[in-house]
């Protein structure tokens, strides 16, 4: 490892060599609205004839400024503003920050609340994986794997919808809790979602595994090497299809994932196909986790009710106890309050390692809160994969890597 | 834990300007400014800290010293320990300098560019440190503490489009919300959370405006 690393761009700049360009070389813009680019991401390339001879990927075409926002609001009025991180799995965002601030907090939740927690990141980690299925198949021209996986993705949003009474933007946790526990019958449904949708998954992979234009297209393709992808920061399935094998559910456990038996798929070669097969795997592996959550599914309760300055008390107790309305009145006003201290947490979302870093100095308000978004990294890879790729692999290659946008760009 | 520990005792058995920082989860330590690259070159080649997390920087507010720090957090991917290091950045407050870890960490690049777009840190070094969210050209550096949340207007990117649109990119209006709550100690009804800036809105305009 005792490696620097050269800087083409800095080297030549150095050696005084402006490089200038040869005429039959072209410069093309790639989005920021193009399908490929799976929202706003922009492309400026160079192109020699159909080689890439540079790309430089442009930014910032969705950015809110998420983190200046969670310097002005309480803990709990930014959990919405996780759900648009990666919007294709809010319920594991919401539970990366819950995390992160519990950890800043001290707070243990219990065996209950993890469970759900639990629960509800793997469905999104599912959801968040079919779309990126889909929306992978639709770049190589499989059109057919999108109508499938769009078809199961429906069946969790309806249980995502009566879970949290929202189909997309969930906001589900709250610091120290969730909003409500699992409705009635609820988990038998999800326990029928997994018995329909193992033998829809295993249909709809068949679909692209042994398709002999997807391997064409994808096998040897954007190959990242091992080294390479942990330089520069890669995490998630990008990285395991590397054949490195990181998990943070297994390296570092976190809302009692070490219960659970599952499986870390790793790539052999790191090129589009491993990517693509790591997902599928990641999608069964899942599953398992979804049905052993189940089985073992704890009783007692859903929140913290020790924490009482960070959840906020049940209804009925606040309209009958003055009390406990003032108490409510409290953490709706000033926040949970959060001792000083600064924490890092990052968790294995669907993407990659979602990290929050909470700088706090007490109070409601975070001052400083980092988001450290999987997609921003992994995207910076780009301009090193694409060197001397076709141009026709970009899109492949950027379907593989399966970004969100609203997550790198904050 | 107990890798990042041992880590944490053979950097700091090996340079002695190192010293603790306070920390909830991981170990954590201050590095002098100077010595931040050869104490994470260390960290990488003989730490095994081979994969860098994440790499930001801390606005302590006008004049707090250092007013800036840059924190850097690294991980394993053989030990799975995990670490943070922290150095202050040197001065002036316009262009607070650290210096750049792009050779260690190619991983950095991209990091450091968001860093200096947000608060105009220089990473000294850096082969390539341009504004990564924000526009070329975008005068201001949006998480600096004096920078007020409603935004401040500024021209439009493109200048041509500019000039013949007489647009501009314009404050969002704070009538309404976001509703901001406020930290520190302070009396209920100024903690509570309203809109802070109530002289101007969609309807009616900015006073100086």
């Amino acid at each position: 490892m005792a490696t620097e690393f050269a800087f083409p761009d800095s080297a030549a700049k150095a050696a005084g060599a402006e490089q200038d360009f040869a005429p039959e070389k072209m410069s093309l813009s790639m989005g920021p609205s193009h399908p490929s680019t799976h929202g706003v991401l922009r492309l400026q390339m160079e192109l020699d004839g159909e080689i890439l001879v540079k790309c430089d990927p442009v930014l910032g075409y969705l950015h809110r400024g998420d983190e200046k926002i969670a310097e002005n609001m309480t803990y709990n009025q930014f959990v919405p503003y996780t759900d648009r991180l990666d919007y294709l799995a809010p319920l594991a965002n919401n539970m990366a920050f819950a995390i992160a601030v519990e950890r800043l907090a001290g707070l243990e939740v219990p065996a209950r609340c993890q469970a759900i927690r639990v629960l509800t990141a793997e469905m999104a980690r599912v959801s968040a994986h079919l779309m990126g299925l889909g929306a992978f198949g639709l770049d190589v021209g499989a059109w057919t794997v999108l109508v499938h996986s769009l078809n199961q993705r429906e069946h969790l949003y309806k249980l995502f919808e009566e879970l949290t009474g929202a189909r997309f933007t969930t906001s589900y946790t709250r610091i120290g809790g969730v909003t409500r526990d699992v409705p009635e019958g609820w988990l038998g449904r999800v326990i029928e979602f997994c018995d329909r949708f193992e033998p829809a998954l295993e249909e709809t992979l068949a679909l692209l595994t042994r398709n002999k234009i997807f391997q064409d297209r994808t096998v040897g393709v954007g190959i990242i090497s091992k080294e390479d992808a942990i330089a520069y920061g890669l995490t998630g399935p990008n990285l395991r299809g590397s054949g490195v094998s990181l998990d943070l559910r297994k390296d570092k456990p976190y809302s009692g994932y070490e219960q659970y038996e599952f499986d870390v798929p790793i790539g052999s070669k790191g090129d589009c196909y491993d990517r693509y097969l790591c997902r599928g795997e990641e999608m069964r592996q899942s599953v398992r986790i979804i049905r052993q959550v189940i089985a073992k599914f704890p009783r007692g309760d859903w929140y913290a009710k020790d924490a009482r300055k960070i959840f906020a008390p049940p209804k009925d107790k606040i309209l009958t106890s003055m009390e406990e309305l003032i108490n409510n009145f409290m953490i709706v006003t000033e926040g949970p309050q959060i001792p000083a201290g600064e924490v890092y947490f990052e968790a294995e979302n669907p993407k990659g390692a979602l990290g929050f870093y909470i700088v706090s100095k007490g109070g409601g308000v975070p001052w400083r809160l980092k988001i450290r978004s999987p997609s921003f990294c992994n995207l910076s890879i780009l301009p090193k994969v694409c060197a001397g790729t076709m141009i026709s692999d970009v899109v492949t290659l950027l379907g593989s890597l399966d970004f969100v946008m609203g997550e790198c760009d904050r | 834990m107990s890798a990042s520990v041992d880590a944490i005792s053979a950097i700091k058995a090996k340079f002695s300007q190192i010293t603790d920082r306070p920390s909830r989860d991981c170990p954590a330590v201050d590095v002098p400014n100077a010595d931040i690259v050869t104490v994470l070159r260390t960290l990488r080649d003989e730490g095994g800290f081979d994969l860098l997390s994440d790499l930001t920087a801390i606005d302590w507010a006008e004049g707090a010293s250092p007013r800036f720090t840059a924190v850097y957090h690294l991980y394993s991917t053989v030990s799975h320990a995990a670490i943070r290091v922290a150095t202050p950045c040197i001065g002036e407050d316009s262009a607070p300098t650290v210096p750049s870890v792009v050779t260690l960490w190619p991983a950095a690049n991209w990091h450091e560019r968001e860093a200096f777009d947000m608060f105009g840190i220089k990473f000294e070094t850096h082969p390539d440190l341009r504004r990564i969210l924000m526009w070329d050209g975008y005068p201001y550096h949006p998480l600096r503490k004096e920078f007020p949340l409603a935004g401040i207007e500024t021209a439009l990117p493109d200048l041509e489009v500019a000039e013949e649109t007489k647009a501009k990119v314009i404050a969002a209006p704070m009538m309404g919300g976001p509703f901001v709550a406020s930290a520190g100690e302070m009396n209920l009804t100024e903690a509570e959370p309203r809109a802070k800036d109530e002289s101007w809105n969609e309807r009616s305009a900015k006073p100086d405006a």
